[in-house]
């Protein structure tokens, strides 16, 4: 360890935070950066021991490599593990030095400049009117009871219901990753709505104003009390800029008697260049315990970004009636490789699980779908329903669908449909004489195709969507 | 308004267009017919700029050459295709298909585009006027229509798009008496001094509607002959036999 860097963690420690700028834990994986992390986010004792452990059991766990994409060895010593927030000479200045191909992006999607340049980390002078829009935001929620801050406020300020529920849906040892992130967590979001609340907005506009530099190794949970209902969305449509490849975001959902979860995800990281070069890997453990009967969970996701986009938003159905569903766009283009899908595990009796899936591939690109479905032996009457459909574009590129079903009680029903279609020439045709461009009549289709999942979507979030699977896919036909 | 000259058009080395020669004037009616794979959609669908194809020869429409064009240009300049077979879009909305084609067009045209409103508008007009169930346009474009409901469709599209020269390829085949009647109306109503058809049939019934001013049979990639709207009646009784 550097000196400098252990001199400016006791600064921390002591109060002097004006230098906060500068602050970075050093290189490696090892207990002194656990214990940085956890000192600097002035942690309880308790959480400090949480993540020890975590990385005790990560000792004994390899990296899994059964999934299709492959990627270069990561060397985790070699990583920063805490470097936020950047310092002014480390960023960007101006949008100059920002890849014009994004720059272009930002543009059709109508990003305003203010927004792009905090989207990249440059310093923007401007006042945001969104730190006042926040403000009123979290008091119309703190009224109904609803807790929505950050996972380390939480931390500090919510012990008992972090202590409660943290790892109680991805266990601390569950695999690499998922541990990886539980010793090193930096931040993420925490929700809280309590019984019988129905949260008045999509919990969504704070996100996307203060979520930008959470990091690499993102923490979120969100719990809804008996009988309450949130909608979440979490990411945002224009392509964020990221130093740290290695994304292993740990997410977990507990939906308690009659409650429902909406998480929606738009996922556009950089995917790396026409060549494959850079992109950042997506790694990402998400899943959902419906605990309470009567509860349900819903993931929707619409992943076009990443140079690999590796994870299954899954559902365990334990309580009786339950209801999980899984909503996916998987979008890859030129090296672009996706291997996702979901797991939907039924325990409770009468539980229902829905999968609808729908992969693009172009370019040079490869998609998988993934999936589980188990019924366990108890999970009487349960059904499932899944559907699976691949599109190509041209010739270089693959689709695979990998459905591992289990079904341990005959009273039970799982459905199994895919189908893989190619975009059809005769169709662009068609649309050309009607006056559409190459484009847009892309955009026209491959919306077409996806349109069931993209329904789910919040309202005014399906439309920046639809703009973006477009903009995913230009130039990848004809 | 069209002038081909010695039109030739091959796929994969195969000769299927022999030096076609065709000039259309405002206001007129032209009427192809002849036996099957002589070459009917194929001229349609090089007038409309199908890739694929390797063509010589030289086409104008409007003083404009067209291969400089490419579909979508065409499209916009004036040039509508009613398909033999119209093909389906899963998951789009008839509606904004209609929508978007109909904007772009204008978008060409320099105009603005149209309001949701007033498009409804002008949707609802035009498909009452063909007999067409507003409940089909909030279906998935062409999915599950039926064989003539999909021609329906078309000849609905040409009314609202408003080409200079509409090309109908097989419109009538599918058509129930009753639908037939209804689709030559279209045409009918549609038809004036400014703007031209170009009708490819099998029947002389769609020609007892929709009077030609020239009707030309078509074999082995040439027009071999032409007359006028009695053509179709002789053809009808003789068959090709004579002509090719
Ligand atoms: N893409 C292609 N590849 C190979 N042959 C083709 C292709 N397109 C057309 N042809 C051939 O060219 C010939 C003319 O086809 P076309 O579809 O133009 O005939 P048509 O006159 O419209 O026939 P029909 O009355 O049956 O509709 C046929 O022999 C057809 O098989
Ligand atoms: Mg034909």
């Amino acid at each position: 360890m550097k000196t400098e860097d252990l001199k400016n963690s006791q600064e921390y420690k002591y109060g002097f935070t004006t230098d906060v700028e500068n602050i970075r834990a050093p290189k490696g994986l090892n207990e002194e950066t656990i214990k940085f992390i956890s000192n600097i986010k002035k942690e309880p004792k308790w959480m400090l021991e949480w993540r020890l452990k975590a990385f005790n059991r990560l000792k004994a766990l390899k990296e899994p490599d059964w999934q299709k994409p492959k990627y270069p060895k990561i060397n985790y010593q070699d990583l920063y593990y805490y470097s936020a927030p950047k310092s002014a000479s480390d960023k960007p200045k101006s949008l100059d030095e920002i890849d014009p191909k994004i720059l272009e992006t930002y543009k059709k999607l109508g990003i305003p400049l203010d927004e792009q340049k905090r989207l990249n980390g440059i310093a923007v002078d401007a006042v945001f009117d969104s730190v006042s829009v926040a403000t009123t935001f979290k008091d119309e929620l703190t009224k109904k009871g609803i807790i929505f801050c950050s996972i380390s406020e939480a931390i500090q300020k919510h012990p008992d219901l972090v202590k409660k529920y943290l790892g109680s849906v991805i266990p601390l040892s569950d695999h690499y990753f998922a541990t990886l992130n539980s010793a090193v967590f930096t931040d993420g979001s925490f929700v809280y709505i309590p019984p019988n609340t129905r949260c008045p907005m999509e919990l969504s506009t704070y996100f996307r104003i203060n979520a930008s530099e959470t990091g690499q190794f993102e923490r979120t949970l969100i719990i809804a009390d008996k009988g309450s209902y949130v909608s979440y969305l979490e990411g945002c449509t224009a392509p964020m800029r990221d130093e740290n490849q290695l994304h292993a975001a740990n997410v977990e959902l507990v939906a308690l008697d009659d409650a429902e979860i909406k998480y929606s995800t738009v996922q556009n990281w950089y995917p790396g260049d026409e060549n494959g070069v850079g992109g950042i890997y997506n790694f990402v453990t998400k899943r959902g315990a419906c605990r309470g009967k009567n509860s349900k969970i819903s993931w929707t996701q619409v992943e076009t970004g990443s140079a690999i986009t590796w994870k299954y938003p899954s559902c365990i159905l334990q309580g009786d009636n339950s209801v999980g569903e899984f909503y996916s766009i998987a979008i890859t283009n030129n090296h672009q490789k996706a291997d996702t899908g979901t797991k939907m595990i039924h325990l409770g009796k009468n539980t229902k699980s829905k999968i609808i899936s729908k992969g693009i591939s172009a370019g040079k690109a490869d998609n998988m779908y993934r999936g589980l479905v188990e019924v366990k032996n108890k999970a009487s009457n349960s059904r499932n329903y899944t559907q699976c459909d691949s599109l190509l574009m041209g010739n270089k590129c693959g689709a695979h669908t990998i459905p591992y079903i289990k079904n341990n009680n005959s009273s039970s029903t799982i459905e199994h449909e895919a189908t893989t279609t190619k975009i059809n020439e005769e169709q662009l045709y068609y649309c050309n004489q009607r006056g559409l461009n190459q484009e847009e009549a892309v955009s026209l289709i491959v919306n077409g195709f996806c349109k069931e999942v993209l329904q789910q979507l919040p309202m005014e979030f399906a439309v920046e969507a639809q703009k973006l699977v477009a903009i995913s896919l230009e130039g990848s036909v004809g | 308004m069209l002038n081909i000259k010695n039109l030739e058009a091959k796929v994969d080395n195969k000769h299927i267009l022999n030096g076609l020669n065709l000039c259309i004037k405002p206001g007129e009616v032209h009427a192809i017919m002849g036996p099957n794979g002589s070459g009917k959609s194929t001229l349609a669908n090089v007038l409309s700029g199908k890739n694929g194809y390797d063509t010589n020869g030289e086409i104008k429409f409007d003083g404009q050459n067209l291969s400089e064009l490419s579909t979508e240009e065409r499209a916009q300049k004036g040039i509508f295709l009613a398909f033999q077979y119209p093909l389906e879009i899963p998951g789009v909305n008839t509606n904004v298909f209609l929508r978007t084609s109909l904007n772009s067009v204008r978008k060409a045209k320099g105009e603005k585009e149209l309001d949701t409103l007033s498009f409804l508008k002008l949707v609802k007009e035009k498909s009452s006027e063909l007999g067409i169930d507003e409940k089909f346009l909030s279906r998935q474009l062409n999915v599950g229509f039926s064989g003539g409901e999909k021609k329906k469709n078309e000849i609905l599209q040409m009314k609202i798009l408003q080409p200079k020269l509409a090309i109908l390829d097989e419109t009538d085949s599918g058509l129930d008496i009753d639908a037939l009647r209804i689709v030559a109306d279209g045409v009918n109503s549609y038809k004036n001094k400014d703007n031209a058809f170009l009708i490819i049939t099998h029947y002389q019934r769609l020609l007892d509607y929709i009077k030609p001013d020239f009707i030309h049979v078509l074999s082995k990639g040439k027009i071999v002959k032409t007359g006028n709207s009695e053509l179709g009646v002789e053809l009808e009784k003789t068959g090709y036999a004579n002509f090719i």
